[in-house]
């Protein structure tokens, strides 16, 4: 169980601070995969990592990460040492291509683990077991990643984070470079090792929604720092409240839509900057909703049960 | 799209890249001390010789004297004017460095470039023509040829320098240039029809400008040290003066021995100074252009 | 106009050239005017390369290709500018294709330079006013820095950079997968607006909504062969190859959710390309490779 309250990271750049989390509060329930998605800038992956770890350029302005009922320090790099890992793993997005090119899987991994103190030979059987789970013979172990396909690596990378049974994971567009046979059973692998518990939780971090609504437990949508919308997939995908959850969902080409028989609208603009982000809801020039209240922040109100939305239309305009 | 740019977004960059080097490059303090030492040898080099009363190789004063208002670094042991053999040498000095790290530069340019840029069968011709002169005994070609010639003059030397040190040089650049050549403008400025001359020198070289200023200041410090290197042991210029040839003259005649540390201090100090300069404005430069090396 | 004749690639590397591997097989097919014809394939199924061919960025092994009858690999000088002025490419990522140390403008200077130097400044600018208004753009987004503009807007000024010249033929290598969902379909609307005015567009992409959302025609590649091949009503409503198959069962749908069981098939990946065999006709416009 996590809970996130009142969050905000900023980067330090040049210019100023970027407001790349400007406040934001949810939970993930136990067994629940929560799926994480909006545009690039929106501060989806700044979320993901500073549940793990602050880069350097992030700086931890204030709120509150606690899992399992414990106060996580993850303002704190040292304190956070003895979470990450056991508590909190990732899968980050280019695991294996960051990774040395000239040291075998197994001897990669045997390090990785002697460096968290653990004796790689102790825990082999499990991680033989696991990959096996995944459909991975024990021979990638002996290979070099370069032999092996993205999707193999990702699946790689998966069993070595969650090794511990971390009670929260964060998969950092783990399908995102993936072709869509691997992205599938990489997608699979996650809700298998959920199901097996594994992992109690998950925070899927995508711009993709299609991959989303398959294994996702729950949508939170974020927008220029901001949360927008969370709900059960369900009803993310068939009865959003959200204008922007809806004009997202809309400019989503699927197969069997054909431009010359229905042309699906995009999203005008861009979002705003977030080292000086406009008050009021951040939305509000891009929404084809806006009214004079739209000034005034809008709050992340539950309007149905498990259903949040900041919007103040998403009353009237809820369908589910 | 998260993959590259992280969740920062992309800010409205509020100095343009020209202006911002020149921001950091005021700033730091290993350029311009680099920087001014460089420019108080070169002022040196470039007016020193006005200065001199005396001739560098004449011996028209009295021998072994110390400094003395009349000779400012005092007399060789022969009767000629240190102070003037000084800044000649100092003169001859930037001339081979200048030269020497021109030749290189534009030989290790063409090189990398070409071979960079083109790949495949031109790239493995540059680059067995690279290791060979990479692995020739510099040295053993030079006394063959100090051998063969009576008279060497600066051009001789600089070029003779200028056509061994590229190699490493055109290694560095070869890498570059293939990074770059696979990035996609390259590919849009072939779809323009543009000439390989065009693209290596518009779009390319400009993207790779602060290393290619960084490799000309090493090859320049590296040929002045050479001819310093190669004058001390005998094998320079036959027919002026040089930093190089006073160290070895002095040297040659128990300067050292005989206490006469007026001789052989100065080129030996300035050599040192000179190619020290470099250095540090090297790492000063590699500062500016690189964001990650920069203290916020 | 475009006809892509047998082509075959064959890579070479080590020293002197020793190694090789032969990454496209005998490729064939043609574009109309006017036709938007997606090259759809996962990653090492050749599709960026056959692209690469066509745009002569990298030679062709075996075979040969044709535009408006005429053997491009013959072009040189005056003949490689005139076809560049008629068929031009966008590539994947719009951050790479721009110099970043230049403003975006300079891609129009030197366009103008290298093709249009016999426009006066008044045709010139209402050319390249035409050009940016076709894709939504102001011309003062020209004085921009390449970090200082969205992905989107990049890839919209590629494709006005395109329409400057009197193109018939565009090659979309992937155009739009770097980009944001919202953003995304604004470009892929604008392929389409130009396809309505005559322009043909060889979309390369590994999206197959995306390929089904813009073509008239598909063809499926594998490991460098066509596997499938037809309009995208056949290839898609009736697939006919295996491979195509998996590859329309992988895809994600919104408002369909895969069984359990599906989801967790995590058997070993079968390798099912299989080389040999012909492309036979299934049924009009749409051909199937089968093995004997």
């Amino acid at each position: 169980m996590l809970a996130v309250s009142d969050l905000k990271i900023h980067y330090r750049t040049l210019a100023g601070s970027v407001k790349a989390l400007d406040g934001v509060s949810f939970a993930v329930g136990d067994g629940e995969i929560m799926g994480l998605a909006g545009e690039s800038g929106c501060g989806k992956s700044t979320l993901g990592k500073a549940l793990i770890r602050l880069e350097e350029r992030m700086m931890f302005v204030g709120g509150q990460v606690a899992l399992d009922g414990e106060r996580l320090p993850i303002a704190d790099d040292r304190a956070m040492n003895p979470y990450r890992f056991r508590k909190v793993s990732i899968v980050p997005q280019y695991a294996m291509s960051a990774l040395n090119p000239t040291r075998r899987i197994g001897r990669m991994i045997d390090e990785l683990l002697a460096a968290r103190g653990l004796k790689g030979s102790t825990l082999r059987p499990e991680l033989e077991r696991r990959l096996a789970i995944l459909g991975l013979t024990p021979d990638v172990l002996g290979m070099y990643p370069i032999e092996l396909s993205g999707g193999m690596k990702q699946r790689v990378v998966m069993v070595l984070s969650t090794l511990l049974d971390p009670s929260l994971l964060i998969a950092d567009e783990v399908t995102s470079a993936l072709d869509v046979a691997s992205q599938k059973k990489v997608a699979g692998a996650l809700v298998e090792f959920r199901d097996r518990g594994y992992v109690k939780s998950m925070i899927v971090v995508t711009h993709d929604l299609a991959i989303l609504a398959q294994i996702a437990d729950s949508i939170l949508i974020m927008y220029a720092g901001k949360l927008a919308e969370k709900a059960p997939t369900r009803t993310i995908v068939e009865a959003p409240a959200h204008p922007y959850t809806r004009l997202l969902l809309g400019s989503l080409p699927e197969v069997g839509i054909r431009f010359e028989e229905k042309r699906l609208p995009g999203i005008k603009g861009r979002p705003p900057s977030l080292l000086s982000p406009p008050v009021g809801c951040r939305f509000r020039d891009r929404c084809p909703l806006a009214f004079g209240k739209c000034v005034e922040e809008p709050p992340f109100i539950e309007i149905a049960a498990g259903h949040q939305v900041a919007c103040w239309k998403a009353d009237a305009h809820a369908q589910g | 799209m998260t993959s590259t740019t992280g969740s920062a977004p992309a800010s409205p960059a509020t100095k343009t890249g020209r202006n911002e080097i020149l921001y950091f490059a005021l700033r730091n303090t290993k350029l311009l001390i680099g920087a001014f030492v460089f420019m108080v040898f070169l002022l040196g080099a470039i007016f020193g010789p006005m200065l001199a009363t005396h001739e560098p190789l004449t011996f028209d004063a009295p021998p072994g004297l110390p400094p003395s208002a009349g000779y400012w670094f005092g007399t060789t042991l022969f009767g000629q004017d240190v102070f003037s053999q000084f800044v000649h040498g100092l003169r001859s000095s930037f001339i081979v460095g200048a030269l020497g790290g021109i030749t290189a530069a534009v030989i290790g340019m063409f090189v990398g470039f070409f071979a960079g840029y083109r790949g495949g069968i031109v790239d493995e011709v540059l680059n067995m023509l690279t290791n060979v002169v990479l692995v020739i005994p510099t040295f053993a070609v030079l006394l063959v040829v100090a051998a063969y010639l009576s008279v060497r003059g600066l051009g001789t030397e600089a070029m003779f320098i200028g056509l061994t040190s590229w190699p490493w040089a055109a290694r560095a650049i070869r890498a570059q240039t293939f990074s770059l050549t696979s990035r996609d403008f390259v590919g849009m400025a072939r779809l323009n029809g543009e000439s390989t001359l065009r693209i290596i020198f518009g779009e390319i070289a400009p993207n790779m400008s602060s290393y290619l200023v960084m490799t000309f200041i090493l090859l320049f410090g590296g040929a002045i040290l050479t001819a310093a290197t190669l004058d001390f042991i005998g094998l320079g210029p036959t027919d002026s003066i040089s930093l190089g040839l006073m160290m070895n003259y002095s040297v040659m005649n128990a300067a050292l021995q005989l206490g006469m540390w007026w001789w052989f201090v100065p080129p030996g100090l300035a050599i040192t100074a000179i190619v020290g300069s470099l250095y540090v404005m090297n790492v000063g430069l590699d500062e500016v252009f690189n964001p990650k090396l920069r203290a916020l | 106009m475009l006809k892509v004749e047998n082509v075959s690639k064959v890579f070479r590397s080590g020293a002197f050239g020793g190694k090789k591997a032969k990454v496209i097989h005998d490729v064939d097919f043609e574009v109309k005017p006017g036709e938007v014809v997606s090259l759809i394939g996962e990653s090492g199924s050749g599709k960026t390369t056959v692209g690469r061919m066509i745009l002569r960025l990298t030679s062709v092994s075996g075979g040969r290709i044709t535009f408006e009858d005429e053997d491009i690999s013959t072009l040189r000088g005056a003949g490689l500018k005139s076809y560049y002025r008629r068929v031009q490419g966008v590539f994947q990522d719009p951050f790479s294709s721009f110099n970043p140390i230049f403003k975006v403008g300079r891609v129009f200077r030197t366009i103008r330079r290298e093709f249009l130097g016999d426009l006066d400044a008044a045709a010139w600018e209402a050319r390249l006013t035409g050009a940016l208004n076709a894709v939504g753009l102001e011309v003062a987004a020209l004085d921009k820095f390449p970090h200082q503009m969205s992905g989107g807007q990049l890839q919209r000024l590629l494709i006005a950079r395109a329409l400057v010249l009197d193109i018939r033929l565009l090659i979309a290598d992937e155009i739009i997968s770097m980009l944001d969902a919202s953003t995304r379909i604004d470009v892929l609307n604008l392929l389409g607006d130009l396809k309505r005015q005559g322009l043909s567009i060889i979309f390369v992409t590994h999206d197959l909504a995306l390929g089904n959302y813009i073509s008239d025609r598909i063809i499926i590649l594998q490991k460098g062969a066509i596997v499938e091949m037809g309009t995208t009503d056949r290839v898609f409503g009736d697939p006919q190859h295996p491979y195509t198959r998996s590859l329309l069962d992988a895809v994600p749908h919104l408002h369909e959710r895969w069984s359990d069981a599906e989801l967790k098939d995590l058997g070993l990946v079968a390798d099912t390309a299989r080389f040999g065999g012909h492309l036979i006709e299934h049924r009009k416009d749409h051909l199937v490779r089968v093995y004997s």
